[in-house]
């Protein structure tokens, strides 16, 4: 551990916790959605593919949300104990924004979450539907106040600044500030393109074994719907949020960009390795004047370059360039499958197509991985602060000493590689398992294949009898 | 300003963490109980009491750390660095009981793995806890307005012996609770334990007692000087007539009986907690006048608490409700 100091183990170990904790949120805030719109179709129609696919996910969203819980409780103590400088400077404005947080969203879905997964028997079906309901709507509550939380740390205002720390002055200016708007549809929409594309590949696998089953049709249709629907209109409001942080954070899109001088008819690099020393992208590979289409929507827009910052006040460009690329990438891979699914839909092959099927098994992964760059784009890119502008992040450490960082991060690695890997294991075993191995009543024809063998290891998950 | 808000927001903050206590407490008193019953049944019960409920109980803890957090935010930056380790081992451990509620229901051979996990890990935390709690009571070091003691300050005899009386106090909720929730001979064996665990926590109590007032002689004159003394004597008068009350309901075989009595013996030690240390929110110096936050965000928060605290324990007494009565070994919820 040498040469590392103590912030930049509290840096790692903040952003090894948060981005292991952001994939299960990620996964149930879309999932808790997708299970209430079972919940409502089963109600509707009565048609009992949908309460199969409901119990079958349920299961799943059980493993997936007491992950997140676990890995969450972590977080909100992370502030206090490495960030403590922070948390006093800046705690009169994210204090309560954390506060209410948990008041109207944690204790909204831990309540309906003991009924949503244990009362089925318990409670009429509409009682359920309800809860699941105020299970899925507590997830949103939840991401509309962390993330304005966090975009206030990227756009703040609404405080005064006295004696060194903030104090709000028009609560309304701090929860609706300017980056959140465009934050929180961005994230929801990628929470929702994350959980169709497991959907979707879950699906998907069990479509390659058997075509005509039933729950892996209906759910494979219905993620290939949101990534038809979804995927373009993401695209979308991912750039309106570029452009909102081109308006208030100059300087992370000319890092993100590559962009050293400050210039009109600005290049896109498609390639390139932005040397922070040199100050310049080198090996740079580029379409020119793109970079100032996109940006200012005009052919010679200017664009700041990021020699108009001092060096200390640079975003890591060498990073962010590559991790920002690869969100993109994949958001185009996720449009780009929901265009060929509507068109195999539309030639009604979209249940026979092998290739296809074997592709969306492949993009399973997509969404988590585009949101792991996506945040670390932005949070790389609002550095060297911690409040943009106002707080630097070297400012707001505790006065914890280097080694006791460095052990809790070293047990926090261990712990959650062991913990997590297991728990994705056995979310990988349920999803292998399938919704036809729920114990629940399904009408004839649904089990039209002789069910699979099951793994001889004799696990519970594999014999499915523990169905929730 | 004509209210208090700084008193006001200490007494919501107690309000959860004696909530927290006792809601996570039982829960975590059920894994502390786990390796004395052996058999995998009635261990399935024993986790199918607490499964619908400990998320909810959980969040306590979430709700303690954030109120202080938005409402005294000079203490949360005080009070954590200062437990860094014990509060970071409370945390793994955590992690560890949370997610064998999950894993073990899906687990086969690795099944005893995550028995292991859930027991040690309810017992670790609640001792961190309780070596936090015993830590905090005996002082922290603050320069200006931050923590300014060592990486090992609540490594001592006293927080070592708070951190074994919570685990006993849970072991005994978890006990009391696992009675009200089960039935035949797993709760007989829960019956038999219940008086020797009680007793064993009445002397815990007794310890810390009579300790706490040596650490601060402010804490001597409060209890021990007259007429103080007449007026707090109400307490351990309580603390003694509520053991007997246990000690009786156990004998008669009363099944909410003891979790009653123990409900009430933990309000009692926390209530001499809070008369011991107020008005402090770091002891021995900060009041919670000092470590105040803004009163605009105080302001901001107690509107929402108002509301959202009564909904809340609505909610959540419904789903406690929906949950009611005994568990049984084959009409579990899995």
């Amino acid at each position: 551990m040498s040469g590392l100091d103590a912030l930049d183990l509290a840096r790692i170990q903040f952003a090894f916790t948060v981005s292991f904790h952001i994939l299960f949120p990620s996964f149930t805030i879309g999932l808790a959605s997708y299970l209430a719109v079972l919940g409502g179709l089963w109600l509707w129609t009565g048609r009992e593919v949908f309460h199969t696919l409901a119990r079958f996910w349920s299961r799943i969203f059980a493993m997936s949300f007491g992950m997140g819980v676990v890995s969450g409780v972590v977080m909100s103590y992370q502030f206090g104990t490495n960030w403590s400088r922070f948390s006093d400077v800046a705690g009169n404005v994210l204090g309560p924004l954390l506060s209410y947080e948990v008041l109207t969203a944690f204790f909204l879905e831990a309540g309906f979450l003991g009924i949503m997964l244990f009362g089925w028997n318990r409670v009429g079906r509409g009682l359920h539907f309800f809860a699941t309901c105020m299970v899925a709507v507590g997830t949103l509550i939840s991401t509309f106040w962390i993330l304005s939380a966090n975009s206030w740390m990227h756009t703040p205002q609404g405080h005064a600044i006295r004696d060194g720390r903030f104090f709000p002055e028009d609560w309304l200016q701090v929860i609706f500030n300017p980056s959140f708007p465009y934050r929180l549809a961005h994230m929801v929409l990628a929470a929702y393109l994350t959980t169709a594309f497991v959907v979707g590949a879950v699906g998907a696998w069990h479509l390659l074994r058997n075509g005509r089953n039933e729950a892996a049709r209906v759910m494979f249709s219905m993620a290939m719907w949101m990534a038809t629907l979804v995927a373009p209109v993401q695209i979308f409001a991912g750039d309106a949020h570029g452009l909102n942080t081109l308006e208030h954070q100059p300087e992370k899109i000319a890092a993100i960009e590559g962009h050293w001088e400050t210039s009109r008819g600005m290049p896109l690099f498609l390639f390139g390795w932005p040397d922070m020393e040199r100050e310049e992208t080198r090996l740079a590979l580029g379409i020119p004047h793109l970079g100032s289409l996109i940006l200012t929507h005009s052919w010679d827009g200017e664009v700041r370059g990021l020699k108009e910052w001092p060096k200390d006040q640079r975003p890591p460009s060498t990073v962010i360039f590559w991790t920002f690329r690869a969100m993109v990438g994949l958001g185009m891979l996720m449009a780009l499958t929901g265009l060929l699914a509507l068109w195999l839909r539309w030639r009604g092959q979209l249940y026979d197509t092998k290739l296809f099927h074997h592709a969306a098994v492949a993009m399973a992964p997509a969404g988590f991985v585009a949101i792991l760059c996506g945040w670390i784009t932005t949070e790389m890119g609002r550095q060297p602060w911690v409040v943009h502008g106002l707080l630097r992040t070297s400012d707001a450490l505790s006065p914890v000493p280097a080694h006791n960082v460095a052990v809790s991060l070293a047990a926090f690695v261990v712990v959650y590689l062991i913990v997590f890997g297991v728990g994705v294991f056995y979310i990988l075993r349920l999803m292998r398992a399938g919704p036809e191995t729920v114990h629940v009543p399904v009408p004839e024809g649904v089990r039209a294949a002789p069910m699979r063998p099951l793994s001889a290891a004799g696990g519970t998950v594999e014999s499915g009898g523990r169905a929730r | 300003m004509s209210i208090d808000l700084p008193l006001v927001f200490a007494a919501i903050i107690a309000f959860g963490v004696i909530m927290y206590v006792v809601m996570d407490g039982f829960d975590l008193g059920v894994g502390i109980l786990y390796p004395f019953f052996k058999d995998r049944g009635d261990r399935d019960v024993m986790m199918n009491t607490i499964a619908p409920v400990w998320d909810g109980n959980e969040t306590w803890l979430v709700l303690g750390g954030v109120a202080l957090f938005g409402a005294f935010p000079m203490a949360y930056a005080v009070i954590l660095p200062a437990l860094y380790l014990p509060l970071m081992l409370m945390l793994v451990a955590l992690i560890f009981r949370g997610v064998a509620f999950e894993f073990r229901f899906k687990a086969a051979r690795t099944r005893p793995l995550w028995d292991f996990a859930f027991a040690a890990g309810s017992t670790v935390a609640t001792f961190c806890q309780g070596l936090a709690l015993g830590a905090f009571v005996q002082g922290i070091k603050v320069s200006g307005r931050g923590f300014a003691g060592g990486t090992f300050d609540w490594l001592t005899p006293f927080a070592l012996f708070t951190g074994a009386a919570l685990v006993a106090g849970y072991a005994m909720l978890g006990c009391a609770w696992l009675i009200m929730k089960t039935e035949g001979g797993l709760r007989d064996r829960l019956f038999a334990m219940m008086r020797p665990i009680g007793l064993v926590v009445l002397a815990f109590i007794a310890g810390v007692s009579l300790w706490t007032p040596f650490h601060d002689p402010q804490i001597m004159t409060r209890w021990f000087s007259w007429p103080n003394i007449a007026y707090l004597s109400p307490v351990p008068i309580l603390v003694a007539l509520l053991g007997l009350g246990l000690v009786r309901a156990v004998r008669r075989r009363h099944e909410s009986g003891p979790f009653l009595y123990t409900l009430g013996l933990f309000v009692l030690s926390y209530a001499g907690l809070a008369i011991s240390l107020w008005p402090d929110i770091v002891p021995p110096d900060v009041s919670i006048w000092d470590a105040s936050g803004a009163p605009e965000s105080q302001r901001f928060l107690i509107v929402g608490m108002a509301i959202l605290i009564p909904v809340i324990l609505g909610y959540t007494g419904y789903s406690y409700w929906v949950f009611r009565g005994k568990v049984r070994a084959d009409s579990g919820y899995h």
